[in-house]
């Protein structure tokens, strides 16, 4: 049997990222924090997909997880990170469970559309919002992180930038061993034929339960991190067209490895980034062709590129 | 008293307008089983195609009733060249594959077309107000509305009865029932369904600009309101049952009262009024109000 790498190609990684990120001129380290906060939310998306479940809604979660951490100083005055990002965990690991015990029941399009509804539903509320500022959002600002006063430090940007990337690879590392053992399998088993599940003894509405919660939660701790990193959270983030770039980077990626979301957000903000700059009106046509490029012929997503060279290689 | 005919109406002219957007949505998801997400981009160069075209025939200081016209020529166009477009150019590779596959398909094709309008009409908002006050007014409990809104209703009441008369008294809606209960059956029995899907997809597309170049007039069409009108869509379409059109006409009248309610009494909760009803449907009734029992493969 091949060894697998994937763990040690995620701690190379990020090492390479810790050591090199003080080198790095300011727009690209902004650019790696981006693609790590959306590639732990297609983390989350990556093991619902794998269970044959497209969520049209995960904004929710995203943007819930960062409401849930930027309200905490409006709020309570708090300002302390960990509290922060515990807070957008709790919060999300508690509505999911409940909206889990509903949407295990639905399907293929029916699931996609209820999801969509629920975030439209949290949309609809912070827009009218006036106190969280409606359409605009609110600044957050982080003061300390455990206990450590770093506001206005130089290495302020560093130290949230490490945690992001610590969390990354933690989660990553921790899905990577979930997807092998004995539930992480049963994953690809629901999506290929549910009953069959059901009769083997395994039950299918827990373990759908169990998924969704943990990709709610990863989307919310994206969330979060993206609302301390960026400093400005807004509705936006619950809007259908955000869960639409989800849906897209797990596409884009595929559902190979826990590296491939990671390698896809990485790729999805170079090319907003890059497309954005250059000509700031053709960028999501840019996303589009790419899209549907990768649907017909790639149907297993950049990943499989991998895959493939690997295997004509061995 | 008066504000709650105002809500009535207000309802009755909103579902209308929601009726006409979701018609052709479930028109295509019915026949194709396609969630069609560009149908917001249809939409919206419907919109826009309809500001450019009447807005030069009134710079042109031609006979303003003939405005109405244009408008539809607009819709009908945007219709017959992006349907076929869409359908021969992209959707047909695509038949057969996972139902999810195919609205990012869709969805991909709408993130193309959004930046397509930008490139052809820019980012600044168009205005087409003429026709909207064209019609004169009428008055309902101290209330005045444009006739405008009168019209929009006959509209929807037209294409929705034409559209279920076409489908149950006529030869192409018989054929279109039998591919939508079972496509390979109908095959069979000598149905060219190519041709069905790709008639189906223009007829739904021509719709859909119908909806948007009827909204122009009431709207600044703006980069936007592609994004906005296909989720509302989406809601009244999911509401009512995918693929059914009494589902889609009821769902269009409980959601435009509900929103007119709402903005009546608790403006603050407009969006959020929508969505909620769409969750409780689906909450309720997990496949919508009219969905079609299915036969179960195994």
């Amino acid at each position: 049997m091949k060894r697998d790498r994937t763990i040690g190609i995620l701690t190379a990684v990020m090492v390479a990222m810790l050591v090199l990120a003080p080198t790095l001129p300011s727009w690209a380290m902004f650019l790696f924090t981006v693609s790590l906060c959306y590639g732990i939310v297609v983390l989350g998306m990556m093991l619902l997909i794998r269970t044959g479940l497209v969520s049209f809604g995960h904004g929710l979660y995203y943007c819930l997880g960062a409401y849930a951490a930027g309200t905490l100083e409006p709020l309570f005055g708090i300002t302390e990170l960990a509290i922060m990002l515990g807070s957008a965990i709790a919060v999300t690991a508690a509505i999911s469970a409940v909206l889990a015990l509903l949407l295990r029941k639905y399907r293929d399009i029916f699931f996609a559309m209820l999801s969509l509804a629920f975030s439209m539903i949290l949309y609809g509320l912070l827009v009218k919002t006036s106190s969280l500022g409606s359409t605009d959002g609110f600044n957050v600002t982080v003061k300390t992180m455990f206990g450590v006063h770093i506001a206005g430090t130089p290495y302020e940007r560093y130290l949230i930038f490490v945690l992001t990337v610590l969390i990354c690879w933690i989660c990553a590392v921790l899905m990577h061993y979930y997807l092998k053992s004995h539930r992480g399998r049963l994953a690809e088993a629901i999506r290929d034929n549910e009953l069959r599940v059901e009769y083997m003894g395994a039950s299918v509405a827990n373990t759908i339960h169990l998924h969704y919660v943990i990709s709610a939660v990863l989307a919310g701790l994206g969330g979060a991190l993206m609302a301390v990193s960026v400093g400005h959270i807004d509705p936006e983030m619950a809007y259908w067209t955000t869960s639409g770039e989800f849906v897209f980077i797990s596409i884009l990626s595929g559902t190979g490895s826990v590296l491939a979301p990671f390698l896809g957000a990485t790729i999805f903000e170079s090319i907003r980034s890059f497309a954005y700059e250059y000509s700031p009106n053709t960028w999501q046509m840019a996303l589009g062709i790419t899209m549907l490029l990768v649907i017909m012929f790639l149907p297993g997503g950049l990943w499989s590129l991998f895959k493939r060279a690997t295997r004509s290689s061995a | 008293m008066t504000q709650l005919v105002a809500v009535l109406v207000d309802g009755l002219i909103y579902s209308s307008w929601l009726f006409i957007m979701a018609i052709g949505l479930t028109l295509i998801y019915g026949v194709m089983k396609i969630l069609n997400i560009a149908h917001g981009s249809l939409f919206a160069l419907g919109a826009y195609t309809a500001a450019s075209m009447a807005g030069y025939w009134f710079e042109q200081g031609y006979p303003a009733m003939g405005s109405y016209a244009v408008m539809l020529v607009a819709a009908i166009l945007v219709g017959i060249i992006a349907g076929p477009l869409l359908e021969r150019g992209l959707l047909r590779f695509m038949y057969g594959r996972d139902e999810i596959v195919l609205v990012l398909v869709t969805y991909a094709t709408f993130l193309i077309l959004e930046d397509f309008i930008k490139l052809v009409w820019g980012v600044d908002p168009y205005f087409l107000y003429q026709p909207y006050g064209l019609l004169g007014n009428f008055d309902i409990a101290d209330l005045t509305y444009p006739n405008y809104n009168l019209l929009l209703l006959a509209i929807s009441i037209a294409i929705g009865g034409l559209l279920a008369w076409a489908l149950a008294r006529t030869r192409q809606g018989r054929i279109l029932i039998a591919v939508i209960h079972d496509r390979e059956m109908a095959a069979s029995q000598g149905v060219n369904v190519g041709r069905v899907y790709f008639v189906t997809f223009t007829l739904g597309a021509m719709l859909g600009a119908l909806g948007g170049a009827l909204t122009a007039p009431m709207i600044s069409v703006q980069p936007g309101i592609g994004a906005e009108t296909i989720v509302l869509a989406f809601a009244v379409v999911v509401i009512g049952g995918l693929g059914s059109l009494p589902g889609a006409a009821l769902a269009a009248l409980l959601v435009g009262l509900v929103r007119a309610a709402t903005i009546h009494f608790r403006p603050e909760l407009d969006l959020f009024s929508i969505y909620f009803v769409m969750a409780a449907v689906l909450i309720a009734r997990p496949k919508g109000l009219f969905s079609a029992q299915e036969a179960r493969k195994i």
